[in-house]
């Protein structure tokens, strides 16, 4: 396996995020309705807070949507005091979305293939990181 | 069939959707969105300096224009471009109506959302209010610096509205999606306590209420695949009956409707999706059934509903003191080492004149992940934007830091430029104090004018 390449999440998932006073939201959703198991499997609330960690953030709660192939995270105390206060660039966390669906994933086997043949010439490059890199 | 085209996702959206959508097809509701949670605050501001204001003028100029081709196709407007003054909006719209010739228009004004006078009145007459955040402030320690009180008011008054004949509603603090479930209730005759049907009506408000948000726009499945973005179409709800909606747009204008563009809206600004709770009712996002019919269609059904709560969200907004920000770019050789550099000078200089006056203080480095912060991978840029801010309750000492800050032009690292907007003005920070109120204390009231 040390060979394989890892994924961003970006390549089994799209998004948004947004604010709710000092809560961001951030809404993954599959790109094929058959990995949505593999995400709600995988992408727990304790794996992504650890991800998001250095974010300096609180408590991460979520939320399953079997129906729209989807989870919701609640990232709590992520915006310094909310929207209205925060001296941040990104004031409402339009950004989280993006930053999670940066997180480098190791797919077994079968699903890359899959995820190989769903986005074919469109793989984005900078999706895909090597062992090397 | 009723179509309902959403046409204004906020005060400042794409001023050319108004009249797209009422002029590349049929429809039947124009809705348009005004009021984020801080546009109360900048909306009292604008009345303090001038009584006659405290309303989104846009929807006068956006909306006025089209009043003739809506009064003769029979659209009707629901909007919540009253702001804190929905009779002064009302009057300014009747008085464009006046300059178009345009005669017989009936508006109708929403009131009764505006609390602030009742809070802090003695018991009885008074409203009892109590914190959504139990982390945050309570209302006494804030309270002498609140400048305003607002309850979310539903669908239930915009709908009493139509029945009242009206050709335009303006309301003021509303929940957003109420302005699209108004006329499913009106039009369908909804039962107050349908909860499954007033829930189907709530996604559908849902999906409208950040318009091209669900058509195309800020679409992260694939951006690059969106046709003809120049004329994207906001969305438009076709309904037969109040149990199953789908979701479009006018088939001339660019855009696109599919399963990934609906989604993406319906987890947008979403807490626990079994409970989403509005004055109306509390839908439940995990009942959405949503089926992608192809050609820009996607129909919603299947949403279960529980009862509305006993109450209602108010909005309360308080000053918080002051800021300022502030950038100026930096170019090769080492951009980012200078725009750092720069960021730490100007710190040092700012507190050797005022000590410690700020209660934060940040310094981004826009280019080398802002965004991102620890989380970014990227290698040296070309070009980076240091982008200073900090807040204090003391103006004096914002207005100081943005005067340093433009010194470092002539003064600090080489390669500094794109400062020509000049020099940084501090900003008065409203924030938002949430609370709730029990509903039999808040009487929203319809009145038609003209």
């Amino acid at each position: 396996m040390t060979g394989s390449p890892r994924y961003r999440l970006f390549v089994l998932a799209h998004g948004r995020s947004g604010d709710k006073g000092d809560t961001v939201n951030i809404g993954i959703i599959a790109r094929r309705d058959d990995w949505y198991e593999y995400l709600e499997r995988e992408l727990t609330a304790d794996l992504v807070h650890a991800y998001l960690e250095p974010l300096d953030i609180g408590r991460v709660e979520r939320f399953e949507l079997p129906n729209l192939g989807a989870l919701n995270f609640l990232v709590h105390h992520a915006l310094g005091g909310g929207g209205a206060v925060t001296l941040k660039l990104d004031a409402q966390g339009k950004t989280f979305a993006q930053a999670l669906l940066r997180m480098p994933l190791t797919l077994p086997d079968d699903l890359a293939n899959t995820v190989l043949a769903h986005w074919g010439e469109r793989l984005p490059p900078d999706c895909v990181l090597r062992a090397s890199d | 069939m009723i179509r309902i085209a959403a046409a204004q996702a906020f005060w400042g959206d794409w001023p050319q959707a108004p009249a797209l959508q009422v002029r590349s097809g049929p429809i039947d509701y124009l809705v348009l969105d005004y009021l984020a949670e801080v546009t109360v605050a900048i909306l009292q501001k604008q009345k303090a300096r001038d009584a006659s204001r405290g309303y989104a003028r846009d929807f006068v100029t956006d909306v006025g224009v089209l009043l003739p081709e809506l009064m003769e196709r029979g659209i009707k407007v629901i909007t919540s471009a009253g702001g804190i003054a929905p009779r002064a909006c009302a009057e300014a719209l009747l008085a464009k109506a006046a300059e178009l010739g345009v005669s017989g228009l009936r508006v109708a004004i929403i009131e009764g959302d505006d609390v602030f006078d009742r809070m802090g009145t003695p018991a009885g007459s008074g409203i009892d209010l109590s914190a959504l955040d139990r982390d945050g402030p309570t209302l006494e320690e804030i309270g002498p610096r609140l400048t305003s009180a607002h309850a979310y008011l539903g669908a239930e008054p915009i709908a009493r509205a139509l029945r009242e004949g009206a050709h335009v509603v303006i309301t003021g603090r509303c929940t957003d999606s109420a302005l699209a479930l108004a006329p499913i209730v009106y039009e369908f005759d909804v039962a107050p306590d349908d909860w499954d049907a007033l829930a189907v009506g709530t996604v559908v408000g849902h999906v409208l209420e950040c318009g091209a948000q669900s058509t195309g726009g800020n679409y992260l499945e694939d951006w690059r695949r969106v046709p003809s973005p120049e004329t994207i179409g906001f969305p438009i709800a076709e309904m037969e009956g109040p149990d199953r909606a789908v979701i479009t747009k006018h088939a001339s204008l660019g855009g696109l409707v599919n399963a990934a563009s609906v989604k993406e809206q319906l987890l947008y600004e979403i807490g626990d999706p079994r409970a989403y709770v509005t004055p109306d009712c509390v839908a439940d996002f995990t009942t959405i059934e949503l089926v992608d019919e192809g050609n820009d269609r996607v129909a919603i059904s299947g949403v279960r509903g529980r009862p509305a709560p006993e109450t209602l969200k108010v909005s309360c907004v308080y000053s918080a003191g002051w800021k300022v920000t502030g950038q100026i770019t930096y170019c090769w050789p080492e951009a980012l080492a200078k725009a750092k550099a720069a960021g730490d000078l100007v710190r040092r200089r700012t507190e050797s004149v005022l000590g410690h006056p700020f209660e934060t203080w940040l310094a981004e480095y826009v280019g080398a992940s802002a965004c991102f912060g620890p989380l970014g991978e990227q290698s040296e840029p070309e070009e980076v934007m240091l982008r200073v801010s900090a807040r204090s309750p003391d103006r004096a000492a914002c207005e100081r830091l943005g005067r340093e800050l433009v010194g470092l032009i002539l003064t600090g690292p080489p390669g500094a430029t794109g400062y020509a907007a000049g020099r940084p003005r501090p900003s008065e920070i409203n924030n938002i104090w949430s609370g709730l109120v029990p509903r039999s204390q808040v009487e929203p009231r319809v009145e038609v004018l003209g």
